[in-house]
């Protein structure tokens, strides 16, 4: 069986598959400490600046894809002043590299996963956070035992919404780190490389199905764990 | 440990301005809502940074404005029952008692989950999660798990609040238990005084943030400007004589015998009974062929006449006191005076099981 689905797609139908969820596996796995941290934030602390980190944070989602790729080749590219320094001082190139395409996916990604997780934030109630500080408990030990356990829902649910949002990114994908099969060619990217040549048609539709598939089972998942998430800590 | 609280703090409104001392046992911050109680309590626990004040026990300084001192919660060794339990509801029973005792220093370990598994009967409950818990259930379980973390003080905020009176009467023999068995003060807010007289070493009476009476809760109970002439009641001391068949229970008072629906306490025990005002009658003559059973002889030491028609008339019975509210014009036509011996007479069956308490009515200091 999963040899013949396995022939079923070519061989760079499968680059592509393997690259698009190593790239939004990483774009959404090392985005989510910062995206609970920017979440708490939100939902927790009064600061200075506040509605403007709020806005940088949701830019991605209202700009064009296209401007959100130029921008990050205009940081990120190795003539950008972000992208010159980690190449000159840690080596790191992000620009045409896997690497770039998963930042790229990451800050796509990143409102919806801070949306879900400021959500679950908010309805915790900071009355239990308090008793638990009257049990001994230091502001960091609060979030570890209280605060975490009961928005794991969120935090879960935003995880895999922005993994299902990286793994269709394509706009900003496309202008920042191009569309090189085997580099930076996810499954948005080959799926437009494959109706670009004639007879590109077959394979295209091939990991149109693919793709539905993911998202599908995405969805379900997040459904199924999120559930028995809430379940345990809801205390039934 | 004398807890000493100085709390100033300015709210739209109303200013509480507070100064009090907490000796040890239980003292009961008594007073309707909006009084500031709840405020002053989470100042204690450091959940509310008051504008002003000094909150200290023996050297062990917990606030002090001036000094720039303002220990974190979680330094405070505070154990807080609050009035909704706030039990973690991804933890279990177990979890959540043994929360706070993972983060006590080793040497504030005594209490053993055991002794208080034992002690609020929430042996069966260990396994369950919060969601599976009545209401009384859930504050007992708050109570366990405020005494697991080694607390220097605990602190109560209206835990009977939100409970049913059945449930009330289920949970507040445990706080006489930990009052009477923990030797940890406890600083309790109630606006009940059926809860102050039976739970209270000391009272503070406050009213719009300012303490309006300050004392053993029998002296505060008896105070009209604390809770109004409707309000004023005594508590007297009395030890259980025995059981009797037809369901009263016979005690022993320092005027004479005292017979109550049946107490649940066994003979030999020294219990407190809250008496309101308004259900006692008096007669200057020992009066003959009543139905009331209880006709207990005091001297009058004094006669307060209010605005209204009403009169209280505060009897020495031994060594407590007990207070009468009758007309002004049953006083003057009885011509009651300071000194005189009167009979007080009480029914039975006004008196209510909240009303009827364990321990012993502490002096405190003043």
């Amino acid at each position: 069986m999963w040899e013949t689905v396995a022939s079923w797609l070519g061989p760079d139908e499968w680059q592509a598959v393997r690259l698009s969820i190593q790239v939004s596996l990483w774009a959404t796995l090392t985005s989510l400490p910062l995206g609970i941290f920017i979440a708490y934030a939100l939902a927790r602390w009064e600061f200075p600046g506040k509605q403007v980190l709020n806005g940088i944070v949701h830019l991605p989602l209202i700009l064009p894809p296209v401007v959100t790729g130029y921008l990050l080749l205009l940081t990120f590219g190795r003539r950008g002043t972000v992208g010159q320094f980690l190449d000159q001082w840690f080596g790191i190139v992000l620009s045409f590299r896997w690497t770039g395409a998963a930042l790229a996916a990451a800050i796509m990604a990143f409102p919806l996963m801070v949306r879900a997780i400021r959500l679950a934030i908010e309805a915790v109630d900071p009355k239990l956070e308090a008793a638990a500080s009257t049990l001994g408990a230091s502001k960091p030990w609060v979030f570890v035992t209280v605060t975490l356990p009961l928005i794991l829902p969120g935090v879960i649910a935003g995880a895999i919404l922005a993994f299902a949002k990286a793994i269709g990114e394509f706009g900003a994908t496309i202008t920042f780190v191009s569309n090189i099969p085997g580099q930076t060619q996810t499954i948005p990217s080959a799926i437009y490389a494959f109706l670009q040549v004639p007879g590109g048609e077959e394979a295209a539709s091939r990991l149109v199905i693919v793709a539905v598939v993911i998202a599908m089972a995405a969805l379900l998942l997040s459904e199924f764990v999120a559930r028995r998430v809430a379940n345990v800590v809801a205390g039934s | 440990m004398t807890l000493q609280i100085a709390v100033k703090h300015a709210f739209t409104g109303f200013d509480l301005d507070v100064g009090i001392q907490a000796p040890p046992g239980v003292t009961v911050l008594f007073g309707p809502s909006g009084s500031g109680k709840t405020t002053l309590i989470n100042a204690v626990a450091g959940l509310l940074r008051p504008d002003s004040g000094r909150i200290a026990a023996d050297g062990w300084v917990l606030l002090d404005t001036n000094a720039r001192r303002n220990l974190a919660p979680h330094r405070r060794r505070i154990g807080y029952i609050f009035q909704e339990g706030r039990l973690f509801p991804h933890l279990t029973v177990r979890q959540n008692l043994l929360y706070g005792r993972w983060f006590a220093p080793r040497d504030a370990r005594s209490e053993r989950l055991p002794r208080v598994v034992e002690m609020l009967g929430i042996g069966q409950l260990l396994e369950r999660r919060p969601g599976a818990l009545s209401g009384g259930e859930k504050q007992r379980v708050a109570i366990g798990r405020a005494l697991l973390s080694g607390p220097k003080l605990i602190l109560a905020d209206e835990p009977l609040a939100a409970l049913d009176e059945a449930r009330k009467a289920e949970i507040l023999p445990y706080f006489e238990r930990l009052r009477d068995e923990v030797s940890v003060p406890i600083l309790y807010v109630s606006h009940s005084s059926s809860e102050v007289a039976r739970l209270a070493t000391t009272v503070v009476a406050l009213k719009a943030g300012r303490v309006v009476a300050c004392g053993p809760p029998a002296k505060v109970l008896g105070d009209v400007a604390v809770v109004g002439a409707r309000g004023a009641a005594s508590v007297l001391t009395a030890r259980v004589v025995a059981h009797h068949a037809d369901g009263l229970s016979e005690l022993a008072t320092a005027a004479g015998p005292l017979w109550l629906p049946r107490v649940d306490e066994a003979p030999g025990k020294t219990i407190r009974v809250r008496i309101a005002a308004q259900e006692v009658i008096l007669s200057r003559a020992r009066p003959e062929g009543l139905s009331a059973l209880n006709i207990l002889c005091g001297r009058i030491i004094d006669i307060r006449l209010g605005d209204g028609p009403g009169a209280l008339v505060v009897l020495a019975v031994g060594e407590d006191r007990l207070t009468a509210r009758i007309t002004r014009r049953s006083a003057e036509a009885m011509g009651l005076a300071a000194g005189q011996t009167c009979h007080a007479i009480i029914k039975s069956v006004a008196v209510a099981p909240e009303d009827v308490g364990t321990g012993r009515i502490q002096e405190a200091a003043e």
